[in-house]
């Protein structure tokens, strides 16, 4: 669910509040973004995606709120990963985060084989 | 939370009037937005959430059928499919999106940047879902189609004739209402899964199929809706594809016999009823270890932030409930358009049933991005088409009177979050849902009639968030649905599977046809007895 907003970091644009899908989150009178419904939260990571800041923090349990060090995940450079890794923005033109999505089919295929090539545990049932 | 008797009444409502409305704006819908737009029609798109994040697609990684026009070669993929269809698909729809799909992905060159392999071929079949969707809404508003975003619909409206002629719903980020009159409208707002933790899903409670099965709409194939998707626990990341190289274990640490292919669902679904399972993904070789975030980049999302290596630890999985997402189930659509049995009303992407495509079995993300895509823009052609014909709109327009709508807080008899876990706790467990039987069904069936009395008596509607309670009686109307065609389907077929008849039986060689809200009525159809050629 969505966790931390880095105050800090948050440029105030708004775009978190504009793409979140499930409405979790609304602009205070500073216009900065709030958690209001973070029940609301799927999990989905779109507000990272779309936050050229990296000031928004999502944690991956879906199910129950973690409450995290806002401090222990800066440092651990866990903010904007999924930007980053998605070439967005200020990465597009670096080639490290190029779109390689269309490998999935070769990986189908390199996994199929390989189970075709390792012997089971146990007879099927 | 402040209960009126009637939300919003006072406030201003945004009332607009157009050729086409399209409700939706994931995949299908921006699809029949910009079809409908190159018709030359106004059109009106709303999203309950925001037309480029909102659905299952935009949070995924969708590939496309995609067969070349070569010789032989569309008819070995569509026979291929054909027999995985359990006698209920057709081979003349799937030859239709396929083509469709062809022709129509090389268009989003400009709105998408196709890459290309090693040797320069650009590739065209899958599509990274945020960019996909990022672009498509790039396109809908360069085909001039006005988008309102968190702009749920709540009900079909109709004319003094009795025809469909709009909608009106809820601003939520404004706490404003909207009505849209239109000559036609385009339904294309996702399946259901219950608000299961399916990654993106929670936008896709079934609201389409309420509002058309209230103007009288049938639906089919709702008894295939018991998909599930395996995923790290706790976590929504359904993406499968890293699965395939998994390895399955015990709590005991011993190996499990998971393997891949058709039976992996239900293997790992018996593991999970016995107790944990764990999985581990040191098979994935190093060189693909390395491209992974650059393939899928949310996929590593939950382990790095949860400090867990895949690679090398162990890690707990699960599987969440799909409904009729990665199900089957939807709309009835009658003719070439995606119209469905009511006028004026179209169904495309996964508000439309797929039996036409995928029979009894889902059609996996492949052939289901190439429906949404092709049922898209024959649905958004038609409407547009449709309503050319259609000059005035200007009658005053009603409701059909629906469940959820009207808040009579004095007969609620429960919270709006216990209705929601009272539908859940009969379509999400693998007990339930996938692992069928008569009596189970039976005992699941009488659990959401109650469920549904309640909703249809006395419903708490938000003020605040109308949106709620009409999306807690479309779950409940669905699962009702569902389980009503699967106690009709006395035979096990496809993903449908009933311990108390494990056989197909071609008495069932049909199509189950659904309808009705409060009292669901049901018909078998008999397949087309005439042999169906390849094109025609």
């Amino acid at each position: 669910m969505i966790e931390l907003i880095y105050q800090d970091l948050c440029s105030g644009c708004g775009k978190c509040v504009e793409v979140c899908p499930t409405n979790t989150l609304r602009l205070d009178t500073q216009a900065k973004p709030q958690i209001v419904d973070q029940q609301a939260c799927q999990t989905c990571f779109m507000c990272e995606l779309y936050c050229a800041s990296d000031a928004l923090y999502v944690d991956p349990d879906c199910e129950r709120v973690r409450q995290p060090d806002p401090d222990a995940i800066r440092d651990a450079g866990l903010l904007g990963q999924y930007r980053r890794d998605s070439g967005w923005d200020e990465w597009a033109a670096d080639p490290r985060h190029s779109n390689q999505h269309w490998r999935m089919d070769g990986i189908f295929a390199l996994a199929r084989g390989l189970a075709d090539a390792t012997p089971i545990p146990t007879k099927a049932q | 939370m402040t209960i009126t008797s009637a939300h919003a009444a006072s406030q201003p409502t945004l009332d607009l009037v157009t050729d086409v409305l399209v409700i939706g704006g994931g995949l299908a819908g921006t699809w029949a937005a910009v079809a409908a737009a190159r018709e030359g029609a106004r059109v009106v798109l709303v999203d309950k959430g925001y037309c480029g994040t909102s659905g299952v697609t935009a949070t995924a990684g969708p590939g496309h059928w995609w067969v070349p026009p070569q010789p032989g070669a569309r008819e070995a993929a569509i026979d291929k499919r054909l027999a995985s269809a359990h006698g209920l698909a057709n081979a003349r729809w799937m030859a239709r999106i396929i083509d469709t799909t062809w022709t129509s992905l090389p268009t989003l060159a400009g709105y998408y940047d196709f890459p290309k392999n090693e040797q320069g071929v650009t590739q065209y079949r899958g599509l990274r879902g945020p960019e996909y969707l990022r672009g498509m809404r790039r396109l809908v508003q360069d085909s001039g189609v006005t988008i309102l975003d968190h702009s749920p619909a709540l009900e079909l409206l109709r004319n003094d004739q009795g025809e469909v002629a709009g909608a009106r719903g809820w601003r939520r980020q404004a706490g404003r209402t909207w009505q849209v009159r239109a000559g036609a409208v385009v339904l294309a707002s996702g399946g259901c899964a219950f608000l299961s933790r399916l990654l993106g899903c929670h936008t896709n409670t079934g609201d389409g199929y309420l509002m058309a099965a209230e103007a009288g709409a049938e639906l089919s194939g709702m008894e295939f809706s018991s998909y599930y998707c395996i995923a790290a626990a706790d976590s929504s990341m359904t993406r499968s594809m890293i699965y395939s190289f998994g390895e399955y274990f015990d709590a005991a640490e011993k190996p499990l016999n998971i393997p891949q292919g058709p039976d992996f669902t239900d293997a790992l679904a018996k593991a999970l009823l016995n107790g944990p399972v764990y999985c581990r993904l040191n098979r994935v070789p190093a060189q693909i270890r390395a491209q992974l975030p650059s393939i899928q980049p949310n996929l590593m999302l939950p382990f790095d932030r949860r400090g867990i290596d895949p690679y090398r630890d162990r890690f707990a999985v699960t599987l969440h409930a799909e409904g009729t997402i990665r199900g089957v189930g939807g709309l009835r659509v009658i003719d070439d358009t995606c119209q469905t049995t009511v006028p004026g009303v179209f169904a495309a992407g996964d508000a439309a049933s797929r039996e036409s495509i995928a029979g009894a079995t889902s059609g996996g993300g492949a052939q289901n991005s190439a429906w949404a895509l092709s049922s898209g823009q024959w649905a958004g052609r038609g409407a547009a088409r449709l309503a050319r014909q259609k000059p005035d709109h200007s009658t005053s327009l009603d409701g059909f009177s629906g469940a959820g709508l009207q808040s009579r807080p004095a007969l609620a008899k429960s919270r709006p979050d216990e209705l929601i876990q009272r539908i859940q706790a009969e379509v999400h467990p693998l007990e339930k849902n996938l692992f069928r039987s008569g009596n189970q069904i039976g005992r699941s069936l009488q659990a959401l009639d109650n469920v549904w009395d309640e909703v249809r008596e006395g419903l708490q509607v938000d003020e605040h968030n109308p949106l709620r309670a009409r999306e807690i009686a479309a779950m409940a109307a669905t699962a009702r649905w569902c389980y009503s065609a699967a106690q009709q389907r006395k035979e096990s077929r496809g993903m449908h599977q009933r311990s108390d008849a494990p056989e197909q039986n071609p008495l069932f060689d049909a199509h189950l046809r659904i309808a009705g809200v409060d009292q669901p009525w049901t018909r078998h159809d008999p397949i087309n007895p005439l042999p169906q050629g390849h094109a025609q």
